[in-house]
């Protein structure tokens, strides 16, 4: 099917694609490695010294750099626990025979559309305010104190947002995973007196390994660079309560104006998501037959 | 499932799905309500809310005649709807000699595309902030449309690419067999088969790029921010704004939410890269 003719057509109509793509990744990505070893500040026209490993230095050594990887872990290590396991127990619910099938998982669904600032400022301020949020008036209905959810317990809170908007995500393709398992294989488990713990141990779980690594690998890709949540929440704080590495390199090169700075904690944040890309990358490729 | 359910467990798996279904919906149902109300009953309690017999669309109104609400709503389309036609017109032709005329080097070239996809945002946010100010592109849709088109790029060939493949060849063939021209065969036997998956692709890219709020916020000031960027501006600390953020918001998301429903099957397919399908 392939004559010479049409391989070199196949190339000239690829060539646009790989060439975008590799102008997008590559030049932006030498810059930023190029300006991470210069003194580069906007505010200080005429600076652009070699700096070497200083801004590495520096950006590392920095108090807030240790804060911002901690809670990095912290909302994507949380996130992932609640949506993997909320996921799949609704993904179970919801494969389960029962009315109005379509409206439900509609609902359980909805949360993944909804634009990121729209989801933080809705559950800041309706639902988080200490005096007139539906939990803040829970709360004090209850006789408790008022909470000031995102001043006592900011990164729980900005957690809670993030795990609402990904628990879809989770359970979606949890679902559609469940949905191609082999019913017979089911039914005749059960026909041999296996009951429900043995059949979710010994062939759904198995059978949904697979989809429960990509939901895990897909989120931390998207977790790590979380960011419109805190800005309109929290702005990082108190402090650095919320600041997560990302946030921490947008403050440094667009708020602070320190290129160099921003671009050092940008290859560190590159290096960080490669880590977590090179094992995604290796299942998705097994599973493709080019 | 082929067993027979009795109706007794069908009613208790609806009433915890659904209690389950409607938890995780209510802030969404919430602020269509307080979008109806006038903002001094949005602030009461929440059954005062609900029962108050105030119900008004005075918000949607107020929301534009204040803050020229629809300027950002066009931006929102024309920068979704412009990055995904320019991602489709750049991605056809890959996807379609990659799923037809493949070779030893298609494999790894789909891998890399996908890579590029894992690049953090941040990573590149300096340099790209950077070129846009150089070549005057902060703050203009055209700027928004090209970076957009960009990022959702390796998403857009990936999910064709998988459409393609479907396709079977023979058809192809036989088609040229009885003599068809290539225009002929991919006007009247290609694109009829290609429909469905292009219709998908398109529809999951309107919504991530509807729904983009990493570089809408960075590279966008008072003209080309579209919603998720303008709706920021609805973030004062106090006072009486529940129903016109509400009315803002339930506008904002409305078209997505229709959208993302009739999309959620191939929103797995783009979202894992056809590893879970």
């Amino acid at each position: 099917m392939a004559t010479k003719a049409s391989r070199s057509a196949a190339r000239l109509m690829i060539s646009p694609a790989v060439l975008l793509l590799l102008g997008w990744m590559l030049v932006p990505l030498c810059m930023t490695i190029y300006f991470s070893f210069l003194y580069y500040n906007l505010l200080q026209p005429g600076s652009g010294a070699w700096a070497g490993w200083d801004n590495y230095y520096w950006f590392i050594t920095d108090p807030s750099f240790t804060d911002a990887i901690k809670n990095t872990l912290v909302l994507v290590s949380g996130v992932l626990l609640i949506t993997t396991i909320g996921g799949l127990c609704a993904a179970l619910l919801l494969d389960r025979p029962m009315f109005g099938t379509g409206l439900i998982r509609i609902m359980v669904i909805a949360p993944f559309f909804v634009m990121p600032t729209v989801s933080a400022l809705v559950w800041k301020n309706m639902f988080m305010n200490p005096v007139n949020g539906i939990f803040g008036r829970i709360v004090t209905g209850l006789g408790f104190p008022p909470i000031d959810f995102f001043g006592q317990y900011p990164l729980a809170s900005i957690t809670f947002i993030v795990s609402w908007m990904w628990l879809p995500f989770a359970t979606l393709i949890l679902l559609t995973a469940l949905q191609s398992l082999d019913q017979e294989q089911l039914e005749a488990s059960e026909m041999d007196g296996a009951n429900w713990w043995n059949r979710f141990f010994f062939i759904m779980l198995p059978h949904l390994a697979r989809a429960i690594t990509v939901v895990i690998l897909i989120q931390t890709i998207f977790l790590l660079s979380i960011f419109a949540e805190i800005l309109v929440t929290t702005n990082g704080g108190p402090g650095t309560a919320t600041t997560n590495l990302t946030y921490l390199i947008y403050v440094s090169s667009l708020l602070q104006f320190d290129v160099g700075m921003g671009s050092a904690g940008g290859v560190i944040a590159i290096i960080l998501a490669n880590v977590v890309a090179i094992f995604l990358m290796r299942m998705i490729g097994k599973n493709l037959d080019a | 499932m082929a067993r027979a359910v009795s109706n007794k467990t069908k009613t208790i798996n609806t009433a915890i799905a659904g209690t389950i279904g409607f938890l995780m919906f209510f802030p969404i149902l919430w602020i269509v309500v307080l979008s109806l109300k006038t903002e001094e009953n949005a602030i009461r309690a929440p059954l005062e809310v609900l029962f108050s017999s105030d119900w008004t669309m005075e918000s949607f109104s107020t929301v534009q005649a204040r803050s020229d609400y629809f300027k950002h709503f066009s931006n929102s389309v024309i920068i979704s709807l412009g990055s995904t036609f320019l991602g489709l017109l750049i991605a056809i032709p890959a996807a379609w000699s990659m799923a037809f005329v493949p070779s030893k080097h298609t494999k790894n070239v789909l891998m890399w595309m996908l890579s590029t996809k894992m690049l953090p945002p941040v990573g590149v946010l300096v340099p790209i902030y950077l070129l846009f100010r150089d070549f005057n592109l902060l703050d203009t849709r055209v700027g928004l449309t090209i970076v957009l088109m960009l990022i959702n790029l390796p998403i857009i060939i990936w999910m064709l690419y998988t459409y393609f493949k479907e396709i079977p060849g023979e058809i192809l063939e036989a088609a040229r067999m009885d003599g068809a021209t290539l225009r002929e065969e991919v006007l009247y036997v290609l694109t009829p088969m290609a429909i469905p998956g292009m219709a998908s692709t398109i529809l999951l890219n309107i919504i991530l790029a509807w729904n983009e709020a990493f570089w809408t916020l960075n590279l966008t000031a008072a003209k080309a921010a579209p919603l998720t960027a303008f709706i920021t501006s609805y973030s004062s600390p106090e006072g009486l704004f529940y129903a016109k953020l509400s009315a803002a918001s339930v506008m904002a998301i409305a078209p997505i939410l229709i959208m993302g429903w009739f999309s959620q099957k191939q929103l797995v397919r783009g979202l894992t890269f056809g590893a879970v399908k």
